[in-house]
């Protein structure tokens, strides 16, 4: 299927879930869904019988200062075809639903999103910290990131 | 391998026993966890009941780093040092990603160049995936013999770029220098010699009798489970999955030679075990082997810097470029605004996404069994953590 | 040579203990040869060079390695038991010297000529298995304890079909006494026991298989007990970053490995006694002598070693239940049938 095709699939499923596309003249079309429907998107978007989006390639996480996103790089072995899905949140408030239980590969890219940028996926069933200590305080790839003076009694900048 | 029992037993007098599980720590100083990767293992006897992995000793906030770079080409050095076994391939697939993200059409040569220099990587880091892998199943020697051949590929590079390890030699639109001269005939005197080395390792470690029942039916991956953790590279092939980017998803001109994709088929045991994923090394290497020899034979000539820019500012966007690496899909998420540098960087690293799925393949091995998962996933931490 | 150094000093207790050091000083040079030798090996197996700076062709590293050792600070962990953490590599070494004792070196010499010998070996040898429980146990660290479990269960697993390897072998010779085995075998390479030893030409040919059988059975288990690949599941360096001896450094460490080496010799001893011909020389009269026997019997026993040494380098290492399976279901039961054999074939 074409991204326009996957989008107007999307766009009659969901309705107003799917809030903007950029399909053309982007090296990957993709769409923007509210953040709070995301699960039965991603759960649609897997079983779906016309999309089989059965591999998330990517989940990243990224601050656009003020909010944040997570972008989801779904791709299909068995129609190969791709599509990415973007949500965008509130940096007050990042809850984004956990798709944890639709590709388990999440578990562990979400749990680094939540580690470097704080986004908070409700529904995942261990969110910790990956990359960084259990009790680093902050999350680094924010944009107004402080590095902290001191952990554990120890200087950071150095 | 049965499932670990935990029930109370009870002696002829009526005295009950337990047994209890054991906590222990594999690595961060261990010597199969290939690197500094901890795992927190729950043992009941010899069988592991539960595998928690902790990461992050190698961090190095390489994401970060990219984001304050003065151009986009400086980030190159810094993709280098996050897989440090296949340096190569990592520019290749930021470069690719890069290239994407910018447009650029890069000539024919560049593309040639490249797919010998990933191909050579790509032999080199399974040299090391399957030497490290036979050590720690106890075998030592073959390791050795494969690190014998890996020299040779590190002196081509070394000839070709003047470095054995962190090259930068891919540059975004072209490359840093064109193939010096006798590189095709010592490249091709390599591929004749190596044939070799394989045939001897397979009789000395993969057909081995003891390293087969070490293998066979262990860490059986089953297809579905290996689609749903986004395995890839030989991780996904050796369960059975024919999918590999260079044919299904062609970033450069693959598919311009003859070869084929290797997949895991059950040939010692069940489909998905961890034979089948060392196996599928081995005979991907001899693919690599054959991609090399066609290239070489066809190499078109022409100006490796022709389509390098002179300053790197992208139209605001993103991009998501891919490559098959040696560990499996290596992608990186590239965020731009108007700027030189890169707004984000994500680096979606193989051996981060294969590793996440050891917790439910190793649950009822053994111990040694654990050790063999490991080294069948064929991680590097310098990737896992960034 | 016993009678004659007894006679020479007249004072039974220097005579022991100047016998006594016959078999401590041979465990010590021949450690040193077989440091270097199998260091040698492994590279030429492995295509490396190993050693090549010290003397000619790194001829005296032994000699450093050995100087470095003894220097080298004694680190005791804090959590450690002391005492058996210090007892544990000496009863290691104890148990393996001790059975030196009545491993018949040359027809004139033997440190004891007792009858029970085999018997008094295996006895005496499976005090090592008490050391490396020990010395896990005192460690205080999880992967010591568990290489020292491996192989506490690995050597009383496999001392069984060994010890009934011995009883076949033993129902042959009639005798538990080691040098009057390799007595029997006297007279050239054709009354060895592995070709049927010194018995009439039916009876040879019939033992032929059996003791080739036995042979096998015994060697493999030996390698099990001396914890060598592919057998070395106790300290498999992958999964036990190095087992029992995890903890130990410096001296005590280097007494673990002088052990295991000599332990290594005396199995490989046990196995030129039983099959094939102790100190006797395959030429019949021909260089045979006390002075040609020692050569023979060193010869012979240094083979195994090196057999040994060979396979370490070129096998991988077994799991523990596959360890199990082959003692106790392939090993066992062959070991039983032969001595059903050995039987049927001496009442013969």
């Amino acid at each position: 299927m074409t991204a326009q095709e996957i989008h107007d699939l999307l766009k009659e499923r969901f309705g107003d879930a799917v809030t903007a596309a950029k399909l053309e003249n982007v090296p990957d079309p993709f769409a923007v869904v509210a953040a709070d429907r995301v699960r039965d998107i991603a759960l649609f978007c897997r079983d779906d019988e016309r999309l089989r989006f059965d591999y998330l390639m990517c989940l990243s996480g990224v601050d656009y200062k003020g909010k944040f996103g997570v972008t989801y790089h779904l791709h299909s072995l068995t129609h190969r075809h791709k599509f990415v899905l973007k949500v965008e949140v509130p940096a007050d408030a990042p809850n984004v639903p956990s798709v944890e239980s639709v590709w388990r590969t999440a578990d562990w890219h979400e749990r680094e999103a939540f580690d470097l940028y704080g986004i908070v996926f409700t529904g995942h069933p261990d969110l910790r910290r990956i990359l960084l200590p259990y009790d680093w305080e902050g999350h680094p790839l924010r944009k107004d990131y402080q590095v902290p003076e001191f952990y554990n009694g120890m200087r950071v900048p150095y | 391998m049965s499932e670990p029992t935990l029930e109370t037993v009870t002696t002829s007098t009526g005295r009950r026993l337990r047994t209890e599980e054991m906590v222990v720590n594999m690595g961060p100083q261990h010597p199969s966890t290939h690197g500094v990767l901890r795992l927190e293992v729950v043992l009941d006897g010899e069988i592991v009941v539960d595998v928690i992995p902790h990461l992050g000793y190698l961090h190095r906030c390489f994401e970060k780093h990219c984001e304050h770079m003065t151009n986009y080409q400086q980030v190159v050095p810094y993709v280098d040092r996050m897989d440090y076994v296949a340096a190569m391939t990592n520019e290749h697939a930021y470069v690719v990603a890069a290239e994407k993200l910018l447009k650029i059409e890069v000539p024919e040569r560049v593309h040639y160049i490249r797919i010998i220099m990933a191909e050579l990587q790509r032999i080199a880091s399974h040299l090391i995936a399957i030497g490290t892998f036979g050590i720690d199943m106890g075998a030592f020697t073959p390791f050795l013999y494969y690190f014998r051949d890996r020299e040779r590929i590190l002196d081509l590079f070394e000839m070709t770029c003047g470095a054995r390890l962190l090259y930068n030699y891919m540059w975004i639109g072209g490359l840093s220098h064109d193939l010096p001269p006798q590189f095709t005939e010592k490249a091709k005197e390599f591929c004749t010699d190596f044939k070799r080395t394989m045939k001897e390792v397979n009789d000395l470690l993969n057909y081995n009798e003891i390293f087969i029942k070490r293998t066979a039916n262990v860490g059986v991956l089953p297809k579905d489970l290996a689609v749903n953790y986004a395995c890839s590279g030989p991780m996904l092939r050796g369960s059975g999955v024919d999918w590999d980017l260079r044919r299904d998803d062609p970033y450069t001109l693959y598919d311009r030679f003859e070869w084929n994709v290797i997949t895991g088929n059950g040939e010692m045991g069940s489909v998905g075990d961890v034979w089948d994923r060392n196996m599928v090394r081995q005979r991907e290497m001899a693919e690599s082997v054959r991609i090399i020899e066609q290239a070489l034979a066809s190499l078109p000539e022409g100006d490796v810097q022709k389509a390098v820019p002179k300053r790197i500012r992208p139209v605001p966007g993103d991009a998501y470029g891919r490559v098959e690496g040696p560990r499996g899909e290596l992608g990186f998420y590239i965020v731009a605004e108007d700027s030189v540098t890169p707004y984000r960087l994500k680096a979606r690293a193989p051996a981060f996404v294969n590793l996440s799925v050891i917790n439910e393949i190793s649950k009822g091995a053994m111990l040694a069994d654990l050790v063999a998962i490991v080294g069948s996933i064929d991680i590097v931490l310098g990737e896992v953590d960034r | 040579m016993t009678d004659f150094i007894a006679t020479l000093l007249n004072d039974p207790i220097v005579t022991t203990v100047l016998l006594a050091f016959v078999p401590l000083v041979f465990i010590l040079v021949y450690a040193l040869v077989v440091l270097y030798g199998e260091m040698k090996m492994a590279a030429h197996i492995q295509n490396r060079l190993a050693y090549m700076e010290n003397g000619w062709h790194g001829t005296l590293q032994p000699f450093a390695d050995m100087l470095k050792l003894l220097q080298k600070e004694d680190i005791i962990p804090a959590a450690a038991d002391k005492f058996f953490f210090m007892l544990a590599p000496y009863l290691v070494f104890v148990g393996t010297y001790a059975s030196f004792a009545v491993l018949p070196f040359s027809s004139g010499f033997i440190g004891s000529d007792i009858d029970l010998g085999l018997f008094y070996l295996v006895a005496a040898s499976s005090l090592v298995v008490v050391g490396l429980l020990m010395s896990g146990w005192a460690s205080n660290n999880k992967w010591s304890l568990f290489g020292a479990l491996r192989s506490a269960a690995q050597i009383v697993s496999y001392e069984i079909p060994g010890v009934l390897a011995i009883l076949g072998v033993v129902m042959v010779t009639g005798t538990l006494n080691m040098q009057t085995m390799t007595q029997m075998q006297d007279g050239g390479i054709q009354n060895w026991l592995i070709l049927g030893g010194n018995f009439p030409l039916g009876q040879k040919l019939a033992l032929i298989p059996v003791m080739v059988l036995l042979f096998v059975i015994y060697l493999l288990s030996s390698m099990a007990e001396v914890n060598r690949t592919p057998f070395d599941l106790p300290e498999a360096e992958s999964e036990l970053v190095q087992g029992y001896n995890t903890e130990y450094s410096g001296m005590k460490f280097a007494i673990f490995y002088l052990a295991e080496y000599a332990n290594l010799f005396l199995v490989s001893a046990v196995v030129v006694v039983m099959f094939f011909g102790g100190w006797t020389s395959p030429f019949g009269s021909f260089m045979s002598g006390p002075v040609w026997s020692a050569f023979w019997f060193v010869a012979k026993g240094m083979f195994f070693v090196f057999f040994n040494v060979w396979l370490r380098w070129t096998l991988p290492r077994l799991r523990v239940d596959q360890l199990m399976y082959v003692s106790w279901k392939v090993l066992t039961p062959f070991a039983m049938a032969a001595i059903v054999a050995v039987g049927f074939i001496m009442v013969m």
